[in-house]
């Protein structure tokens, strides 16, 4: 596995030592086998005592890998299928934010998320994620679409943002994430969210308001960048790791705010290191909560998601 | 920010001609301080609207003596003890509070539109810079609420720049919140009239002010998504001038109507006047 921070080299050192040994060990069973088996066991508390340990800012660097599981890496490992259904019925097709009908082990949704890409050429046909308003307005007609054929939502988010672009302002990039907040708090069906990586302002909450909101361990989620409040409240973008630490940005610091219900455990190492393991936690996380919402009638549904939305925030009274 | 440069440093002479005239930050004209406050902080010269208090607001859109101010004890908490390389969260509070003797950046309540039964909302910038903190989200909630309850038409004018970063992701959540409120207005078929005036950006463009039954504009008011420079920075050319103007936005077909301050409250009353159940 290639290492791409610098917090992650007494691993990556400990993986090469393993590597040489096995390569020198072919066909021995012996002592170089057991020594094998002490040092990988090793290397799995070392990754674990690292990741359990990561600061804010070293999680950022962790939920924006490139070799993190990207939302069509979901689809291919968790989800049997997807039949994407394209477009907003009023300007185009984002590839930054796509959906369609999909099925998670037997469970029927509608599913709905942020897509990246993991090279350049992707990432540049799919915007780095960052969607437009016909992105935020195709995931409102597909949400529409769920609820007339009864069918559950489920949303990946993984986004450094809605695309701030001139064309994004002049199609009414505020509009469209401004109704979506307002009608996904209307909407007759279970909407179970995830954030899988990052997890960045309204162009997240832009497809966020759900009944449960999950988040995996390495993904961050915040009302701006590290990045972008360094250089407007310390006038410096180098101050980029106390702004991630200032803003409570993890996954432990939100469950902790109640902005979200639970958090899914990433394996040790991180996401990167094991999609398949990542999504089939994700797969569980998510049909376990959906199964309980799925007994709720619309009403008491959009009561309750009402009340969670409602009881946000910390103020004096 | 004043729309006059306050300066306490300054000397006799010129603090006594800062209160008798102001200078129009659009056409430079010196005016008459009093022909301005008269002309309901509009320059009469150029009709460049100028930014209000809270209560000067509603004073200018509700009844006489009918305001009653509502959630008036909410103010900021500091969930996250934010500091930044200016200091703790709480001391901007503090010095907020005492400049402006407000709690919040938005003062809540009911009263009478000619007449009739609203409930208001009014963000004021001075409050730090009407950031959408979870106090102001709470109030922009409960005023909705309110309207909920009573059955009134709910109308709430923006001025903000976007959502308090010094509260993290819980200032976020208020978008969700807020929009909550008035979704709820929206399923009750309850009128929610959405004013947006200078500024009206970031976070609070992107939920409650823009989701009005209609929405109303001041003329000039800075309107947009996101910041100038961010844009320009990512697409590498410059905007055009009138790039998120309240003009340009109606443009774009997202603003309903640009009303001048003077028509304001006769406009409101006229759309209400159509609601008819
Ligand atoms: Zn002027």
């Amino acid at each position: 596995m290639e290492r791409e921070f610098d917090f992650e080299k007494p691993v990556a050192e400990m993986e090469k030592a393993i590597e040489k040994l096995k390569a020198s060990a072919s066909g021995d069973t012996g002592s170089i086998a057991a020594q094998i088996a002490e040092l990988e066991k090793k290397c799995e508390e070392r990754k674990k005592e690292i990741y359990d340990s990561l600061t804010p800012w070293q999680t950022v660097q962790v939920a924006r890998h490139p070799k993190r599981p990207v939302l069509y890496d979901y689809i291919s490992l968790i989800f049997s299928d997807f039949i994407e259904l394209h477009g907003d019925r009023a300007y185009g097709d984002d590839r930054a934010l796509i959906g369609g009908f999909a099925k998670l082990g037997e469970q029927k949704v509608m599913l709905i998320g942020h897509s990246k890409g993991k090279n350049v050429d992707e990432n540049v046909r799919r915007n780095f994620g960052m969607a437009r308003p016909e992105g935020y307005r195709k995931a409102l007609r597909l949400m529409r679409l769920a609820e007339k054929y009864n069918v559950p939502v489920v949303t990946f988010i993984d986004t450094p943002g809605a695309y701030p672009g001139l064309d994004a302002e002049e199609r009414g990039q505020a509009e469209a994430i401004a109704r979506n907040l307002t009608e996904m708090a209307k909407l007759e069906i279970p909407i179970v969210s995830i954030v899988t990586g990052e997890g960045g302002s309204g162009g997240a909450l832009g497809i966020g308001v759900a009944d449960v909101v999950l988040m995996l361990s390495n993904a961050v989620y915040s009302v701006i960048s590290p990045e972008g409040c360094a250089s407007i409240l310390w006038r410096d973008a180098a101050y980029s790791a106390q702004a991630a630490d200032s803003l409570k940005i993890t996954a432990k610091s939100l469950l902790s705010l109640d902005v979200i219900d639970e958090i899914v455990k990433e394996p040790a190492g991180g996401a990167h290191t094991n999609h398949r393991a990542t999504g089939d936690t994700i797969k569980k996380a998510i049909l376990k909560h959906l199964k309980k919402l799925l007994t709720l009638t619309p009403a008491k549904l959009t009561e309750k998601r009402f009340e969670k939305f409602s009881a946000m925030g910390k103020f004096i009274k | 920010m004043a729309w006059f440069k306050k300066r306490d440093d300054r000397d006799g002479k010129k603090k006594s001609q800062d209160d008798i005239w102001v200078k129009c930050q659009s056409c430079s004209a010196h005016v008459f301080k009093q022909d301005f406050i008269n002309n309901q902080s509009v320059c009469p010269k150029c009709n460049w609207h100028g930014k209000l208090t809270a209560y000067e607001r509603i004073g200018l859109t509700l009844d006489s003596g009918t305001f009653v101010e509502m959630f008036e004890n909410i103010r900021p908490a500091d969930p996250l003890q934010f500091v930044d390389g200016k200091g703790p969260y709480t001391e901007k509070v503090e010095a907020a509070r005492a400049k402006t003797k407000l709690n919040e950046s938005i003062v809540t309540g009911a009263g009478k539109l000619n007449g009739l039964d609203v409930a208001v909302g009014v963000m004021d910038f001075r409050f730090l810079g009407g950031s959408l903190g979870s106090g102001t989200g709470e109030k922009i909630l409960q005023a909705a609420n309110y309207a909920y309850d009573k059955n009134i038409p709910y109308i709430l004018f923006s001025a903000s720049g976007g959502a308090r970063m010094h509260e993290g992701i819980l200032s976020l959540m208020q978008m969700a919140k807020t929009c909550a409120g008035v979704a709820r207005l929206d399923a009750k078929k309850i009128p929610f009239i959405s004013i947006l005036t200078d500024p009206t950006t970031g976070g609070v463009s992107a939920s409650y002010a823009m989701v009005g039954d209609v929405n109303l504009a001041e003329p000039g008011a800075l309107i947009g998504f996101a910041g100038r420079r961010v844009i320009e920075q990512t697409i590498k050319q410059k905007l055009p001038d009138n790039f998120q103007t309240a003009e340009f936005v109606r443009e774009h077909g997202f603003i309903d109507k640009i009303v001048h301050r003077r028509d304001m409250k006769k406009i409101l009353h006229t759309i209400l006047s159509y609601y008819n159940r």
